[in-house]
């Protein structure tokens, strides 16, 4: 409450703004374009922030202008939108399951979409674009199998967990079996796509994943009141007003389309989903869904994961997907041993 | 005409049908308590009220519209709910919570009034949670959280206000001061209440109004006085007892009879009364 100020305008109108949530808003956002800058300028042909910047506003040189906009700027857009997509799934599945470990890496939507992703690469030996598609249709399936399995009659954290970790489970042995189907070729090819990767990501990613971005973000924060309702369990939401079945169908639907679409333009990143909520809570320190600053931290982790990765073993040769399983990795475990300390679990 | 009425309904959970063809009226400006045994349809009836649980059969009426039909968010700026159960969020704190009753008077750009704070502040004084206000829900004694959930239920300004078993583990003193809130409540503010009850006797002597069910069935309603009988208690309860005068405050007080009165002499009967 002590962080909450009360904005009243004439005629009625009065905003709430949370200071402390609204300054880790801004932040991680600065933080996501910084870092942004500092991407497109790493590689074989390294450039300066400043030239970067130039290049950006259109005043660059024809060498620069090719690099940035054609090459890198895609990429790092891919980025920033995946982790943005990745970031808002994980804090929706989170908070209508109650449960930090409701996110989409632990329920199998990631193990799900490579299922997809693997059958077009091993079976029909697709393109690229089939194989994002591919993807999109295992991640939206499973997630359709989850919601049959777990929903009936409301969702209860641990219900959806273990229905997740079940599906999860099916979805990876299935996996298992087209690695072993392949051949060599199509093995190392599915491999890579596992780990997640934004390597040669181009403009035809980007557009797709901008307009789901475009039609879903503000859909999933115009209900966002009614979710933080909803976070007191059903009844009392239902007694505040809220269509409890038709919200969580809403933001259910939203959550699988974002983490099936972001993990078909960029594989199956590891836990952002899962720690960006989370990190952004702690930062914010403020109950409720915190999605905006979920958004933000999700970007803002996918693309310092990437440059981490390029930085340290050179373009193209670490996929993003590891450095975020590591930094997850880690995170996740000290979550849990804090979490066992304050006696919560 | 009643604000709030059942009219012939029935009520299933998926195949399992708890009450048929029940008629319930509450009056207005009452403190109805809804008792019975175990499994008797108390809650679910209340569930009915509340707009929680969709009559398979009949209707609920709220102003004369079928409950079902209305706005949701106009449901909740007229009948509030405390339901058994509820969860805090992790971290909120006392003054977020209460707040968030306001829900139902609040849109995309009426976020947060002066009137919703003086609201909430004011609920929360008449439950006696005030000084709490930045304390953290988790921290709180089972009566203190007891009491913030009826202070965010009281911020949503309901004419009309359900409390499903609102004293349910909490102990005795505790309990008498959730009642003690809830007549205030009633007699102060001229608010309808309805509450389910476990204990008898607290219901005779809060309630201006009981409904007696047992089997999804209304066996006995009207005021404590005129229907609390030792043969009530034992067609509702399967229980057999002696109706005295509450020496404190003169309503119904069962007295269970002695274990040898009930069991013919023999005293070994085991299992327990009430939830026949």
């Amino acid at each position: 409450m002590k962080s909450n100020r009360a904005v009243r305008l004439p005629g009625g109108l009065s905003f709430r703004l949370d200071v402390r949530a609204l300054t880790v808003v801004v932040g991680l956002l600065a933080a996501a374009l910084a870092a942004s800058v500092v991407l497109i300028g790493t590689g074989d042909f390294p450039m300066s922030a400043a030239d970067v910047l130039r290049t950006l506003a259109g005043e660059g040189n024809a060498g620069q202008e090719l690099i940035v906009n054609e090459l890198r700027l895609p990429r790092v857009l891919v980025g920033l939108l995946v982790g943005a997509s990745l970031g808002l799934g994980g804090a929706l599945f989170q908070s209508v399951s109650r449960n930090p470990l409701g996110s989409p890496d632990v329920l199998g939507l990631g193990q799900g979409a490579t299922a997809g992703a693997l059958t077009v690469i091993v079976v029909f030996s697709g393109t690229a674009g089939q194989v994002a598609l591919g993807a999109l249709a295992g991640g939206l399936l499973t997630g359709f199998v989850i919601y049959v399995l777990a929903w009936k009659r409301g969702v209860h954290g641990y219900r959806l967990v273990l229905v997740g970790i079940g599906v999860s489970a099916v979805v990876t042995a299935v996996n298992g079996y087209l690695l072993t189907k392949s051949d060599i070729v199509d093995a190392a090819r599915a491999v890579v796509w596992m780990t997640g990767s934004l390597s040669g990501r181009d403009w035809d990613q980007v557009w797709p994943l901008l307009a789901l971005c475009a039609v879903l973000v503000p859909l999933v924060l115009a209900h966002s009141g009614a979710l933080r309702m909803m976070e007191m369990g059903d009844d009392v939401a239902y007694a505040l007003g809220v269509r409890v079945e038709r919200v969580r169908l809403v933001l259910m639907l939203s959550a699988v389309l974002l983490t099936a679409s972001a993990t078909a333009a960029a594989g199956p990143v590891s836990f952002v989903a899962l720690t960006a909520p989370q990190l952004a809570r702690r930062l914010t320190r403020a109950p409720g869904p915190n999605l905006v600053a979920a958004v933000c931290m999700g970007a803002a982790l996918l693309v310092t994961a990437d440059w981490i990765s390029q930085r340290a073993f050179g373009a193209d040769q670490l996929p993003v997907g590891v450095v975020t399983g590591v930094l997850g990795g880690v995170y996740l475990l000290w979550l849990l041993v804090t979490e066992r300390r304050a006696g919560r679990i | 005409m009643n604000r709030l009425s059942a009219e012939n309904v029935t009520l299933a959970y998926d195949q399992r049908v708890i009450a048929e063809q029940l008629s319930v009226e509450i009056p207005d400006n009452s403190f109805t308590v809804i008792v019975g045994p175990n499994a008797c349809g108390k809650s679910t009836l209340l569930r009915a009220l509340s707009r929680m649980l969709k009559p398979s059969a009949g209707r609920v009426l709220l102003d004369g519209q079928v409950i079902q039909s209305m706005p949701a968010k106009k449901v909740a700026r007229t009948l509030g709910l405390l339901p058994q159960s509820s969860i805090a969020p992790d971290g909120i704190t006392v003054g977020d919570l209460v707040a968030r009753g306001r829900y139902p008077h609040q849109g995309l750009l009426r976020q947060w009034s002066a009137e919703d704070e003086r609201v909430v502040r004011e609920s929360m004084a008449r439950t006696r949670v005030g000084e709490l206000a930045e304390r953290y829900v988790d921290e709180l004694s089972g009566g203190q959280r007891q009491r913030v959930w009826i202070a965010m239920a009281l911020a949503q300004q309901t004419p009309l206000l359900l409390l499903d078993e609102p004293t349910t583990y909490l102990d005795i003193q505790h309990q008498i001061d959730v009642l003690d809130l809830c007549a205030d409540l009633h007699e102060e503010q001229g608010r309808t209440l309805v509450a389910v009850l476990h204990d008898l006797n607290h219901a005779a002597r809060y309630a201006t109004h009981l409904v007696a069910l047992r089997e999804g069935r209304v066996i006995a309603q009207g005021a404590p006085k005129d229907i609390v009988t030792a043969g009530l208690v034992e067609e509702v309860f399967g229980l057999r007892c002696q109706v005295i005068d509450d020496p404190a405050t003169g309503t119904p007080l069962v007295v269970p009879a002695a274990r040898t009165a009930r069991t013919g002499g023999k005293g070994r009967q085991t299992g327990t009364a009430g939830t026949s």
